[in-house]
């Protein structure tokens, strides 16, 4: 129940916050310039909406995962907020958890909204079937996993960094995860054993964040030539790795936190 | 049982750019505090009261050394809901009304609608804060800021209540307010242990005090205990026909003052207080009073702490 109490707190205070407004403003913004972009294209309007459209997604909201998430434990110490609250029978890890799930709620509609905005720009454009409005889901639901992780990613720096350096490293890595399979294909060009251990390593070690922009308008419109079928086994895999990866990453800033001297 | 239990409680903080030099902020402090007592802990800046604080709030890890809250270890999360805490210039929740505040700690101990928005109301009419239940905690002044605060300490109805300079930035009235407050929690049998510079309110407020200087206990007890091995001399007060004897004894005392009809002497040690006793009587004077002459607690505090400096230097 604390938690969660804490998890409501995150987001009225995340939902008061002005950024927030900004960058869902601006996704939404870039949804509907897909539909000028498209009419550059010859028949393919709904693939560059549907694209650009993800996309948006994806990097905005990555970039309130990161903006939000680097000051979610940061803030409360500056301001020493946290004193009161952890004076209150409340676990540190309560705390990271509640931090956590507010915002990913707050993810949660952000991701709303903008799939809402991606519909009714399609719906504008008239150019795709009602099953290709239902094949959006899983594509955004991947998207939500990867922001759910990214989340994770930023709340892990916050409990020991600055917000600058938090910001920093996680859209570092946030970007190197886009690359992770390439990373692994360089290792095993090399005739290094050492160099293909470490990329090996680093493939591993490092959030594979290409999975999940996996689906795109190849699977949200079935046209003729290019249709990729989603397939719900790759999903489901590809959720288990997520959950997996978030609870290491909600372990480790735990863990940090817990030992934490509040001076 | 003490409530509060605290066994050479020690904390080292670690400088410099590899964080390897220890600095001591806390040295083996080892007291006691009873049920329904008001302990003031007073000390100069850095003397260590609001390390001592937050190592019983488990904000801090100690180097070494135990605390205990009503039997039970400071890093158990059980005994806070038991506990109340003002930390020291506090800030809370920029973008949260007082009453949606107050909610939100108050769910934190369990309690329910519709119980926790009468506590609230009532909080909030207790620190004279009703008429803002509905106002953005960035909005508050300082003193708004500290009352509700203390609001927020006493939320769960606490046994025992931490407040870290509670009279810091409010005016009078303000002072007034949070000393009733802390006088109706005696009533009720709750424990108060507040660190504090103003030194009058300790006096007025506290059983017992312990004097703090650069992170070592240097006096702890009850007041009156503290001071009266500072008793610095009597004062007699004669009236009668003083103005014909204030010249033989002038030299008998101290200090001779003549206030209209009474004679105020002021002496050091008890025979001078026997021999102008003696005197007066003899000669038809009227004893008013005889009171000795105590100093303070801020008095004793500025000679303790001076004392320990003038220690340091020569050393």
């Amino acid at each position: 129940m604390r938690i969660l109490t804490i998890a409501r707190n995150t987001y009225r205070e995340n939902i008061r916050d002005k950024i927030l407004y900004n960058l869902i403003l601006f996704g939404l913004l870039m949804t509907l310039s897909s539909v000028a972009l498209g009419q550059l294209t010859l028949g393919h309007e709904d693939k560059v909406i549907v694209d650009l459209g993800l996309a948006s997604m994806s990097v905005f909201g990555t970039l309130i995962a990161v903006f939000i998430g680097i000051s979610l434990v940061y803030k409360e110490l500056e301001k020493r907020t946290v004193y009161a609250l952890l004076s209150k029978p409340v676990h540190r890890r309560e705390f990271i958890l509640g931090k956590y799930l507010g915002l990913l709620f707050t993810l949660l509609i952000n991701v709303m909204i903008m799939t809402a905005g991606l519909w009714l720009t399609l719906l504008f454009h008239r150019g795709v079937g009602f099953d290709s409005y239902l094949r959006l889901l899983p594509a955004v639901y991947l998207i939500y996993l990867s922001l759910a992780l990214t989340t994770a990613l930023a709340l892990v720096f916050s409990t020991f960094s600055t917000p600058a350096l938090s910001a920093l490293f996680t859209l570092f890595l946030w970007i190197i995860g886009h690359f992770n399979t390439d990373l692994l294909e360089f290792g095993k060009l090399t005739n290094s054993t050492p160099i293909r251990w470490v990329t090996t390593a680093l493939y591993y070690a490092l959030p594979n964040i290409s999975n999940f922009t996996s689906l795109d308008s190849r699977s949200v419109i079935p046209h003729a030539g290019y249709y990729q079928p989603i397939d719900p086994r790759a999903v489901g895999w590809i959720s288990v790795y997520a959950l997996l990866y978030a609870g290491v990453l909600l372990a480790i800033a735990i863990t940090i936190f817990s030992r934490r001297d509040f001076k | 049982m003490s409530v509060i239990e605290i066994e050479d409680l020690t904390k080292d903080f670690r400088v410099g750019f590899w964080r390897k030099r220890p600095v001591r902020a806390l040295d083996q402090l080892s007291l006691s505090v009873e049920r329904g007592e008001v302990f003031g802990f007073v000390g100069p800046n850095g003397a260590g009261k609001t390390t001592t604080l937050k190592l019983l709030m488990h904000l801090l890890h100690p180097t070494s050394g135990s605390a205990r809250i009503l039997g039970e270890p400071v890093d158990s999360v059980s005994v806070r809901s038991r506990i109340g805490y003002l930390p020291e210039n506090p800030y809370f929740y920029d973008h949260l009304t007082a009453e949606e505040f107050l909610s939100y700690l108050g769910s934190l101990f369990g309690i329910r609608q519709p119980a926790l928005r009468r506590k609230v109301s009532a909080l909030l009419e207790r620190v004279g804060l009703a008429e803002s239940h509905n106002l953005q905690l960035r909005k508050f002044s300082k003193g708004m800021v500290q009352r509700i605060g203390v609001a927020q300490a006493i939320i769960n109805d606490p046994e025992v209540v931490f407040l870290d300079e509670p009279m810091s930035g409010l005016d009078p009235l303000g002072r007034r307010e949070v000393r009733d407050v802390i006088v109706s929690l005696k009533a009720r049998g709750v424990t108060v242990f507040f660190s504090s510079h103003i030194l009058p309110d300790v006096e007025v407020l506290c059983d017992r005090v312990a004097i703090l200087n650069k992170g070592t206990l240097r006096e702890v007890g009850a007041l009156h205990e503290i001071l009266k091995v500072r008793i610095e001399g009597h004062e007699i007060i004669l009236v009668g026909p003083v103005l014909e004897m204030s010249d033989s004894l002038r030299p008998m005392c101290d200090e001779l003052r003549l206030m209209g009809d009474r004679l105020h002497l002021r002496v050091q040690t008890s025979s001078q207080v026997e021999k102008i006793l003696s005197y007066a009587v003899a000669h038809g004077a009227e004893l008013l009073s005889v009171n000795p002459i105590r100093a303070s607690l801020e008095d004793y505090f500025f000679s303790e702490v001076t004392h320990q400096s003038r220690l340091l230097v020569s050393d």
